[in-house]
């Protein structure tokens, strides 16, 4: 049921609500937007704050979602530096920060996650950094230099990402790890094992097995982080880059269902037809898998973000996406494609040592994800074939001489 | 600063002040011009940023990578003069540049 004429108030500038305010009036949608972000700064990519942001290769201006006057020129109030503090569903009304109630007549839920923090003693100390927003990124960013020495704790995608950029600034980083491998939660024990190699190859160092004990400081600045086993790490700055938790806290208080993330359906609605949520903050059904996952990635934002948008303007329903990932770090571009769900094989195409492989995990014969490193058409053909559906065969898929396209044909 | 006209699969047509330095995807992201998803926001991951670059100007965009080169293969209805717009900068030399679009990204 599409009202061209609805108010809609969406929580969140990020790259989902800004992207959200950006397709409803792609798609025509007529009526008031209001788009409210607690950051100083309109939305934002935040992909590039741990590679081309670091190296001083990307400015505000292009990370920018939009231009400023975009906003005002579209009839897009975006109230920056402000928090939504309450929400009423049964009247309609969001209460902001700045002690004003707005009416809705769709609210969307586009609030994201935050940085887990590390509960240890000293993580309050001055240099002891996150990364999620650009005002991180720029605290990061004057903390790295030649011979600064930067510890990273958690060895996941963003940690990782940072030790390359540091490595390409000429500082010092060790990654501290908990798990017994980098990349435990998200990806194969194969392609933790390549990136480790090729980080140590330029550099990097790694802590496996680690716990941090806390972090010490003199005169409020960190200088070392303290590991359980009494051993110490020399540092200049620490980045904290353990996960992040969705931001569902205000939708859980106004009676929405959460479970990690705020329960959507397919058209990233919640229970209450008046309001949807969109990306990070989302758990959301991913019927290729027959299963409710959360989501930290742009491409599910966007995705969310168009759906959302279509359903508000009234478009014909959109076709699941295969879901999708990117990292870059050094010269290695991983791309990934599908999520290792219900697999019972793995399989490598290519030669790791020549930094040009894929990594598919197969279910029967049927593609269930791929983790290719600078290896395009083995991301782009496997996400078309775990979208399809269609079967392969292991052999000519683990035969290079092979094309994907004829692994596909 | 160079004049970059886009036209969508339908015929519309948008022309937009480029800044130089900026990609052609940045150009049209940044001026709302449908038709360009860009995904990945211009890490050459996506192939959602496809282009089709007019005849006079395909000398002056410079070449393409590996990686473009390989993205693009898979992506749809390619030809000759196929581009992922995020890979091209925006020079002065580019102004009046005239790129049209798939009728889809996806």
């Amino acid at each position: 049921m599409s009202d061209p004429k609805a108010k809609v108030v969406i929580l969140g500038a990020g790259h989902a609500g800004g992207s959200m305010a950006a397709f409803l009036r792609q798609f025509g949608h007529e009526g008031p937007i209001v788009l409210i972000g607690d950051e100083p700064i309109p939305p934002y990519q935040r992909p590039p704050l741990s590679k081309a942001w670091l190296k001083g290769e990307a400015d505000a201006a292009s990370l920018a979602l939009k231009d400023r006057a975009w906003y005002a020129d579209n009839g897009c109030d975006l109230r920056l530096g402000v928090t939504a503090t309450a929400v009423n569903r049964g009247d309609r009304t969001v209460t902001l920060s700045t002690g004003e109630t707005l009416s809705y007549d769709i609210l969307v839920f586009a609030t994201g996650a935050r940085a887990r923090k590390l509960p240890v003693p000293g993580a309050d100390l001055n240099g002891v950094l996150e990364l999620r927003t650009a005002a991180d990124a720029e605290q990061l960013k004057a903390a790295l230099g030649p011979d600064r020495r930067l510890a990273i704790v958690g060895g996941g995608y963003v940690g990782l990402e940072a030790a390359a950029s540091a490595r390409a600034l000429g500082a010092h980083a060790m990654v501290l790890e908990r798990e017994s491998r980098i990349l435990a939660r998200v990806a194969c024990p194969q392609l933790s094992d390549f990136f480790t190699a090729y980080h140590q190859a330029r550099g990097v160092r790694f802590e496996l097995g680690v716990e941090i004990a806390g972090f010490e400081g003199e005169d409020g600045q960190v200088r070392r982080v303290r590991l359980a086993d009494g051993r110490a790490v020399d540092c200049d700055a620490v980045l904290v880059g353990i996960g992040a938790i969705p931001n569902d806290d205000l939708a859980r208080a106004s009676g929405l269902e959460c479970v990690n993330g705020i329960v959507v359906d397919l058209d990233a609605r919640t229970a209450d037809p008046a309001v949807f949520s969109i990306g990070d903050v989302t758990h959301r059904p991913l019927p290729l898998y027959d299963r409710m996952v959360r989501l930290e990635s742009v491409p599910n934002a966007l995705e969310q973000a168009k759906v959302a948008a279509g359903v508000i303007a009234g478009r014909p329903p959109l076709t699941p996406e295969v879901p999708w990932f990117w990292s870059d770090q050094f010269d290695l571009k991983l791309q990934i494609a599908g999520m290792p769900f219900d697999a019972d094989a793995i399989l490598v195409r290519g030669d790791p040592a020549t930094a040009k492989f894929a990594i598919f995990h197969l279910k029967g014969d049927q593609i269930q994800a791929v983790e290719a490193v600078n290896s395009p058409p083995e991301f782009m053909m496997g996400k078309q074939l775990i979208g399809n559906r269609k079967p392969v065969s292991r052999e000519r898929l683990a035969d290079t001489t092979v094309s994907m396209k004829e692994v596909a044909a | 600063m160079a004049k970059i006209t886009y036209i969508e699969h339908s015929g519309a047509e948008h022309t937009v002040d480029v800044k130089t330095g900026l990609s052609v995807m940045e150009g049209a992201i940044k001026n709302n011009v449908p038709g360009i998803d860009a995904d990945c926001g211009g890490a050459c991951a996506c192939a959602t940023c496809h282009v089709y670059v007019d005849a006079a100007f395909e000398g002056k965009t410079g070449e393409k990578s590996a990686m473009e080169e390989s993205m693009l293969d898979f992506a749809e209805n390619v030809e000759p003069n196929s581009r992922l717009s995020c890979q091209i900068k925006v020079t002065d030399e580019l102004d009046g540049l005239i790129v049209r679009l798939p009728e889809s990204q996806h």
